[in-house]
């Protein structure tokens, strides 16, 4: 039995449907017509001790509704999940003590006092010893650099300083497993690096499982080595980023510049473009390789420059959306 | 029991910071009363049959409630609460090991007392000034003092049972504004925030009998001024705990019932 073990989890929500108008207001108010949407349905997966997971997927794919059922906070219509042996929405006070989380868009920290307050209300919240809160808090201080916010009012802070305080308040309790919905949203690159790093370090120093949703791909790209694709509720994916990227990363898009008249017609080469100083050529590097390519290329033309394009993770991960259409 | 307490006290420290509002408030206070004394006198004046209360105990009750006006009203609600619901942060709420009911109930106790001790000391040190009979008095005993602390203690902690309901009804319904507003207006007049109780028509009076909203504050005031004897008040004390206890137990297993259904919606 796996750390994190999920069977088969489905969750359907009624939403209300109205059109716009008066008249289908006035309608709607004696007769209301639902949809009725399946946010997951048979979701299943386990994860174990000490991963760290990124769940990605769309807007609207069911990650948050995954990590609100993982968290306790959501009850699931349908399925198994057990977590350290726990049912979380079940055995609720006891398995949110294991956990720690950071909803990216919301907030834990009281807007008008300054974070250290919250720490000490966490504090007693999580009945966390005097002393291992002591050594918790300097730690986070030290790692994530809170040592000139921590006693500024919360409605004070930017963005990045309170997401940095938002993530210690998380972990005042030495959570098992972490989960960060969007912790980069809005954060400019320096904070990014910080709350990467610092996730990483956590990760390697504590074993925590780290479960991560993020649409920044480079968050997946430092931190997840193993991702879980979900689309229209849907486990698509699960595996290493690695074998992705492979997979998708193909095509690649060869510039060239040159003022000579370029024919080439060779097998792996998907298209080919004119631009205002020479060519793009589209190639599957599964059949020709760049510099094989080059090598043909340059037997027939002078180069000036050529340009490679490197198949981004985020266009990587367009591609898969398009290719599992979600 | 320790968190709950720290909830309590961080409420309590972040309300002591709105200097500026417990202003605000003193002064809304003062003319609210003078208006309710003005009222009153007038009806003494012109000798309009017999009253209930005599003018200075009745200016004793107008003041105690006007001091206390923060911590007994109804149509108070903590807007944090309902930014929870609405804005999803409810998520961190439900996320913790412990007792949801419990750590909005010290909140709101927290949010209250804290309104009212900026506000109560100034009032009541200015208006013991006054000129008879419309001055604030001294309570008729000191057996009435004390008796008069334990009911409005009691009383507070029936008014916050109360208005944690409104949250909750929130969690339900998504919107709380109707059922809250119309709640909060009966309970205030049935209350004797109003016009006091002893003022009421006999049917309103025995509507109010009834009604746990006479035991937030009318009780602990008559007490106070005399109006209501030392035994009838212990009657009164035990009926208070009688009403605390049913609207906890309604409040906390609404509350248990419901938390697994509670869905955080967006992303």
């Amino acid at each position: 039995m796996s750390f994190i073990e999920v069977r088969q989890i489905s969750k359907t929500f009624k939403l209300a449907k109205k059109k716009s108008g008066l008249k289908e207001a006035i309608k709607s108010f004696f007769k209301r017509e639902y949809i009725y949407v399946e946010a997951v349905k048979d979701i299943s997966f386990s994860i174990e001790k000490g991963e760290i997971v990124g769940y990605i997927g769309p807007n609207g794919a069911g990650k948050s509704t995954t990590i609100k059922i993982l968290s306790g906070i959501l009850n699931p219509d349908k399925g198994k999940c057990i977590i350290d042996k726990m049912v979380p929405w079940e055995d609720r006070k006891r398995f949110v003590k294991k956990i720690g989380v950071v909803f990216g868009q919301r907030s834990q920290l009281w807007w008008d006092i300054p974070t250290e307050d919250t720490f000490l209300l966490l504090k007693d919240i999580y009945d966390i010893p005097e002393e291992e809160y002591q050594k918790t808090k300097e730690d986070l201080v030290e790692k994530l650099n809170l040592k000139d916010i921590i006693n500024i009012p919360v409605r004070q802070l930017s963005l990045g300083q309170r997401m940095r305080c938002e993530i210690a308040a998380s972990l005042l309790h030495n959570p098992e497993i972490l989960f960060l919905d969007e912790p980069t949203i809005g954060l400019d690159a320096v904070s990014k690096q910080l709350v990467r790093d610092f996730i990483k370090r956590l990760n390697k120093e504590k074993q925590t499982t780290i479960i991560l949703t993020s649409h920044d791909t480079s968050d997946l790209e430092t931190l997840a080595k193993r991702i879980i694709l979900i689309g229209k509720g849907q486990v698509l994916y699960d595996g290493s980023l690695k074998k992705l990227k492979n997979k998708y990363e193909t095509e690649r898009i060869v510039s060239i510049k040159t003022k000579e008249k370029l024919e080439i017609r060779n097998k792996g080469i998907k298209s080919k473009k004119k631009n205002g100083e020479g060519y793009d050529i589209v190639i599957d590097t599964k059949v020709i390789t760049i510099s094989e390519l080059l090598n043909i290329i340059s037997k027939k033309i002078v180069i000036e420059d050529i340009e490679i394009d490197n198949e981004s993770l985020d266009n990587i991960i367009v591609k898969i959306y398009k290719d599992y259409k979600i | 029991m320790k968190a709950y307490y720290t909830y309590f006290k961080l409420k309590f420290i972040t309300g002591l910071q709105y200097r500026s509002a417990a202003i605000a408030g003193i002064s809304t206070q003062f003319f609210f009363g003078f208006v309710y004394i003005m009222v009153f006198y007038a009806f003494y004046e012109s000798g309009s049959g017999s009253l209930p209360m005599e003018i200075s105990a009745l200016s004793t009750y107008l003041w105690l409630n006007q001091s206390l006006f923060a911590l007994i009203n109804q149509f108070y609600r903590d807007p944090e609460l309902f930014d929870l619901i609405k804005t999803g942060n409810i998520s961190y709420e439900i996320s913790r090991p412990k007792n949801l009911y419990l750590m909005w109930y010290f909140k709101l106790l927290g949010q209250r007392l804290s309104n009212v001790v900026l506000r109560f000391f100034p009032i009541i040190i200015i208006t013991s000034l006054l000129p008879k009979p419309l001055n604030f008095t001294l309570p008729v005993s000191p057996q009435a003092f004390i008796l008069f602390l334990v009911a409005l203690s009691i009383g507070t902690l029936l008014v916050v049972s109360l208005s944690v309901l409104y949250p909750i009804i929130a969690l339900l319904t998504m919107n709380e504004k109707g059922i809250v507003n119309i709640f909060a207006v009966v309970a205030d007049l049935l209350s004797g925030v109003v016009i006091p109780i002893p003022f009421f028509p006999p049917i309103l009076k025995m509507i109010s009998r009834v009604l746990p909203f006479q035991y937030i504050s009318d009780l602990s005031f008559r007490i106070y001024v005399g109006d209501i004897s030392i035994q009838n008040g212990i009657y009164g004390i035990f009926i208070q705990l009688i009403w605390l206890f049913i609207t906890i137990t309604i409040g906390y297993s609404i509350m248990r019932h419901n938390i697994k259904r509670v869905v955080v919606q967006g992303g």
